[in-house]
């Protein structure tokens, strides 16, 4: 497991792994929307903590295709599927080293881009924390979507349309406890919701996953 | 422990393909499967190795579990060839990867990036991932010798004569005759499924013993 884990980071850190590709994304995002919006100071507070979310939800799912599309390409998933390891296993350390690479990423870059989009300085602080809490499911239901189109021919499309609605949740959420944190409200609520949705995603979607790749394999 | 498989039928693409397959390896045995180009040797492996239901029967395996290499070797372009032993062998549980560099002749090449290999040389570092498996396991082999030399031959033909001699098995799936010591041939045409039907007429006769 901890090899898997192992070497699922380091492929994503190599050439062409697509590490550079989602980060580079977020930044885009980050700094595209000023430019469209305008220099309105007021407007960019406002629609920071939206932005923000729907950027790492986009820069998450650009990666997601390649989660099990590379392994069954060159034989590595029917391998894995036939050692000793349980797939579900194989789903949940494959989604973890994915999260690394995107989501924990993004996380420990959003304070940046925070200020780039003006977000108040009481929201930062809520702004790492959602994503912390947050992007731990974008992984686990990319995996499922990963999984339930791994079987396909350019599936990455197909992946984005199943995926991004699964998100809907979790970008809610995650964008309403930055909002509330930066206007200084209450935000208990939103982070248990977000919680909850990332530990109900990451204790069920694996066995999914592990389920529609063993139907996807035959 | 003995590999069994009694009255098997499996399908491709949704068409039953082999039914009535029934042999069994034991420990130390190889067997070879035959038949032309479809008649699903690749099917009956996948089926073994559990990566699609049988329509029928049922496969008992060793305790050892089973290492399935395939057409595809499993191989990452990015990764050297050490590191990519090294990861099949931790996730099989596998000591270290001496043994398995050894017997294919990879030490020259163990630090090199696996994009870089020769298909010949790619496939020998499949097939290094069999001999991480456990000694007694049941070797599941689709074409081995595909894209390999004549001396690389001799390496896999090696290396499955000592995982026999240390009590494991195999199961081949070949055109080319491989010179291992007790290797059984089983020819596939004789389970081949009815269309329509779904039954084949498999006999017992279709085992003809050892080659030698």
């Amino acid at each position: 497991m901890k090899a898997l884990f192992l070497r699922d980071l380091s492929l994503s850190f190599r050439a062409g792994g697509g590490f550079g590709l989602g980060l580079a994304f977020f930044l885009l995002v980050a700094v595209l929307v000023p430019l469209g919006v305008g220099a309105d100071v007021a407007v960019l507070a406002r629609i920071a903590p939206g932005v923000l979310w729907v950027g790492a939800l986009l820069s998450c799912l650009l990666t997601l295709d390649r989660m099990f599309a590379l392994d069954r390409e060159d034989g590595t998933l029917d391998l894995l599927a036939t050692s000793p390891l349980p797939m579900e296993g194989v789903v949940a350390v494959k989604a973890m080293a994915h999260w690394v690479a995107t989501g924990l990423a993004l996380t420990l870059v959003s304070p940046v881009l925070g200020v780039l989009l003006n977000l108040a300085p009481a929201g930062q602080g809520w702004l790492v924390l959602s994503l912390l809490l947050g992007t731990p499911a974008l992984s686990v239901i990319g995996a499922f979507g990963a999984a339930l189109t791994v079987g396909l021919k350019r599936g990455g499309l197909l992946l984005g349309l199943l995926v991004l609605p699964m998100y809907v949740p979790t970008l809610i959420f995650g964008a309403e406890v930055v909002r509330r944190g930066a206007a200084g409200l209450e935000v208990a609520t939103p982070l248990a919701m977000l919680a909850g949705i990332t530990a109900g995603a990451v204790a069920l979607l694996p066995f999914a996953a592990a389920a529609a790749i063993r139907a996807n394999l035959r | 422990m003995v590999a069994r498989v009694q009255n098997l039928s499996c399908a491709r693409g949704g068409i039953a393909v082999l039914s009535g397959v029934t042999f069994a390896v034991s420990p130390g045995q190889a067997i070879m499967l035959r038949g032309p180009n479809g008649v699903g040797k690749t099917t009956l492996l996948r089926c073994i190795a559990g990566l699609q239901p049988a329509l029928a029967g049922r496969v008992d395996l060793p305790e050892a579990g089973v290492v399935y290499a395939a057409h595809a070797d499993g191989v990452k372009a990015v990764l050297s060839v050490a590191e990519n032993l090294a990861f099949w062998a931790a996730v099989q549980g596998a000591r270290g990867i001496g043994a398995a560099i050894a017997a294919m002749d990879l030490g020259p090449l163990a630090d090199r990036p696996a994009q870089n290999l020769s298909a010949g040389q790619r496939r020998r570092l499949g097939l290094a991932r069999l001999l991480l498996g456990a000694p007694g396991a049941l070797w599941l082999m689709d074409e081995p010798t595909v894209s390999l030399d004549a001396a690389s031959v001799g390496l896999v033909e090696r290396a499955v004569a000592a995982h026999l001699a240390a009590g494991g098995m195999a199961l081949i799936a070949t055109h080319l005759d491989l010179a291992v010591p007790g290797v059984a041939v089983l020819d596939l045409q004789a389970f081949r499924a009815r269309a329509g039907t779904g039954v084949g007429a498999g006999t017992a006769d279709a085992f003809a013993g050892p080659v030698e």
